[in-house]
């Protein structure tokens, strides 16, 4: 039975990334213009001291000791398992009686193990050590989790490219919203792999520097790691824990581009259609939004893209906007959770978060995204765009309470 | 409201692509890797663009758009896709060019269409539909969500129409590594006697099925898709036999309302223990036939069954080489099937 007007509710966050190991620490540094982005330390390539990332800064065997996994399980688990924990704990759900669900995304899986052991398997498909490629499906990662949480009712995962993480709290929403679930973890992860990192090499949108993203002269993204995820409730659950709550996720909308595998159209045609079909369905104009956490990449491509659809959609009234890509870099499939956590954040706090490294905004969009951490003002309304590989396009908006 | 499976595209190791009458002869395979019989693409993919797909690409969207060809639907509101392990083909290219290479010269291609969206993706691209758009990766339960979206999009009335399938390959690479894994008999053996060995292991199989589902009744119709349940890791026996119970009285029936059941047995022995003790207790004296001798043993092989399914019904009987006679019309198909003994699933289908 589908009720659309049934509200879903924010009762828990947990986010690693390269800013920091849990939600304090990364809102410590989103408030002191602390970005994470530097030199790569975890990975043996030849893009070494070249391209800059934004790593975690825990080892596997810290992670394993915080999470209680075995350290060689994946790190993509390791991190996820560790947000997600920490999203779990915070929410404080007690699991008696209740349908609870797993939803999680990430872009490679198990990939960081799985090319350890492709090298040696190239040289004899009898080598390569089976324990490194055991979890290399992005479901296996997802159920190290689950399992860990004790979470066994429903476990899924989705893999959209850069909009996976944006999709899973989508999808988590319409269970509830369906009276299948409720309460559901959901989120994403990612961590650096040689793949990914060559991957976009080979596309060329790699800036050497740190990004700057939303400036007229960005040259590309950074790659980061991490995990955000959310506990999200049904309204009758969320009675009983009003101070706890972090908002309302009001809307969602996916769309398409269809324009090309990897490019976004110039007039952004499935960004726009992502972000219509979020404020519809939250029943809000473009004037009631009063903050958008950017997609905001740092590729040339993103931002004007984005940039423009934002411009068709919101003339003349523009909310204010960051890139908190600058501060962790792009995280993949995680990047949808731990924005997704920003903006719960945001409306429960007022924050707006700062787009580092702007020096000149893009002189073809008129308006200038935000440069300094506020918190005094009022935020009741966010939106969140997450963008993809494959045209898909996702917008969340987040509400207060 | 009924959701009625529409129209089907299904490419698999049987003769099923273009919709020829239901499986009239076996196709036979030796050896413990069954491989898809493959269309002529070219009457449904630009010949340019076919030279840039993988297999799993091309056989995506090829079922993809016999599907839509036959619905005669031309743009979805929604496309979603299931694929446990995604494509495969490009990611082994890229992994290799890299290692090989020293992670030098290499090319986008391979990684741009190793993605696991990129078949979803592509017919996106190929209709210009900026619909709902979603894939689902979670290893036996990866049609089943993808399923379980499509339903839910369906009765949120945001779509009149979805598309939803499961696409998998099974590549060199992945055979040597599942081989590894204990996942395949060692034993001589052809698909058609895959229940004839008692051994460890089943036969690697793959395959691209797609559904359009919608509201509208109509004549040609397949069948009506009435429910689905997934649970992962039962406890045991008692909790499987639980669940399956749950789920028929949840559909307002019971084990003789079932016409047929459609089993995932792979030939196994450890994995088909679980369907023989199902066979005394909850599915006692309910026909049922298994199916990964068809199609072989692959994370989204109920797309395949599904497709059984919805052809059984719509006929109303069996193909002959199911080799099991029914003694009534077959108006109602539970598809029951276990992915290692971790995720479980259950579809019922029903004649419109």
């Amino acid at each position: 039975m589908y009720t659309r007007n049934a509200a879903v509710y924010i009762a828990g966050v947990g986010i690693v990334s390269a800013i920091g190991n849990n939600t304090s620490a990364c809102l410590h540094a989103l408030e002191n213009n602390e970005a994470g982005i530097g030199p790569i330390t975890s990975l043996n390539t030849i893009h070494k001291n070249i391209l800059p990332v934004a790593e975690v800064k825990l080892s596997n065997k810290e992670l394993s000791t915080l999470t209680g996994l075995p350290e060689q399980v994946s790190r993509t688990a390791l991190l996820a398992t560790l947000a997600a924990n920490e999203a779990w704990k915070d929410a404080g759900v007690k699991k008696k009686n209740l349908r609870i669900g797993f939803v999680s995304a990430n872009s490679v899986g198990g990939m960081d193990n799985s090319e350890i052991f492709f090298a040696d398997f190239l040289n004899n498909p009898k080598n390569g050590k089976l324990c490194q490629v055991v979890n290399h499906e992005c479901g296996a990662v997802t159920e190290l989790v689950a399992d860990k949480l004790g979470i066994k009712t429903f476990i899924t995962t989705i893999s959209t490219a850069c909009s996976s993480g944006a999709n899973s709290i989508f999808f988590a929403a319409r269970l509830i919203k369906h009276n299948l679930l409720d309460v559901v973890v959901a989120g994403g992860v990612d961590a650096l792999t040689k793949f990914t990192l060559n991957g976009f090499n080979t596309l060329q949108i790699l800036d050497k520097e740190p990004c700057t993203p939303f400036d007229e002269n960005r040259k590309g993204l950074n790659l980061g790691e991490g995990a955000g995820y959310l506990v999200l409730v049904s309204e009758q659950l969320a009675m009983g824990m009003k101070d706890k709550l972090y908002g309302r996720l009001s809307g969602y909308s996916n769309a398409n581009d269809a324009h090309h595998q990897t490019a976004s159209s110039p007039d952004g045609a499935g960004s726009f259609l992502a972000m219509k079909g979020a404020l519809e369905l939250s029943g809000l104009q473009p004037k009631d939004i009063s903050y958008i956490n950017l997609h905001g990449t740092g590729t040339y491509n993103n931002d004007i893209s984005e940039g423009t659809a934002i411009q068709r959609l919101f003339e003349p009234h523009y909310p204010k906007m960051s890139s908190t890509k600058s501060f962790t870099g792009h995280t993949l499939g995680a990047s949808g959770g731990i924005e997704a956590v920003f903006s719960a954040l945001s409306v429960k706090n007022n924050f707006i978060y700062p787009n580092l490294r702007l020096h000149t905004p893009i002189q073809s969009l008129p308006f200038v995204p935000e440069t300094v951490f506020q918190k005094d003002g009022t935020v009741n309304h966010v939106l969140s765009n997450s963008f993809g590989f494959g045209g898909n396009c996702s917008s969340l908006i987040f509400s207060k309470l | 409201m009924k959701v009625y499976i529409r129209a089907t595209g299904n490419i698999s190791p049987q003769k099923t692509f273009g919709h020829p009458p239901l499986l009239q002869q076996m196709v036979v395979q030796e050896g413990n890797r069954m491989r898809c019989t493959e269309p002529d693409y070219s009457a449904f993919i630009d010949v340019k663009m076919i030279r840039r797909m993988s297999r799993i690409i091309k056989m995506g969207v090829a079922s993809a758009m016999e599907c839509l060809q036959e619905a005669g639907v031309t743009n979805p509101e929604a496309i979603v896709t299931g694929t446990a392990y995604g494509c495969l083909e490009d990611t082994g290219i890229f992994l290799k060019k890299m290692v090989l290479q020293n992670e030098e010269m290499l090319t986008p291609t391979a990684f741009i269409q190793s993605t696991h969206n990129t078949i979803g993706a592509q017919i996106a691209l190929l209709l210009q539909c900026h619909g709902y758009n979603n894939t689902f990766v979670h290893r036996g339960f990866s049609f089943e969500s993808a399923l379980l979206d499509a339903m839910m999009l369906l009765e949120e009335s945001n779509a009149a129409n979805v598309l939803v399938g499961a696409v998998d390959e099974i590549t060199d690479i992945s055979h040597a590594i599942l081989s590894r894994f204990g996942l395949y008999k060692k034993d001589n053996i052809i698909n058609a006697d895959l229940f004839k060995i008692s051994s460890r292991g089943s036969i690697a199989g793959e395959g691209a099925a797609f559904f359009l589902l919608n509201h509208q009744p109509a004549e040609s119709n397949y069948a009506v898709l009435d429910g689905l349940y997934t649970f992962y890791k039962p406890a045991g026996i008692n909790e499987i036999e639980e669940e399956i119970a749950s789920f028929l009285s949840s559909q307002s029936c019971t084990g003789n309302d079932i016409d047929l059941i459609i089993i995932g047995k792979n030939g196994d022995q450890t994995g088909d223990a679980v369907y023989q003790q199902l066979a005394e207790t909850v599915f006692k004296s309910i026909p049922a036939i298994p199916y990964k001798h068809l199609c072989g043993e692959y994370p989204t092989s109920t797309a395949f069954a599904t497709w059984l399914a919805a052809s059984v019904v719509r006929s109303g009987s069996l193909p002959a080489v199911l080799n099991i006679l029914v003694p009534k019309q077959i108006k109602r198909v539970l598809i029951y099937n276990h992915y290692q003994n971790i995720h479980h699933s259950l579809l019922l289908v029903s004649a419109c």
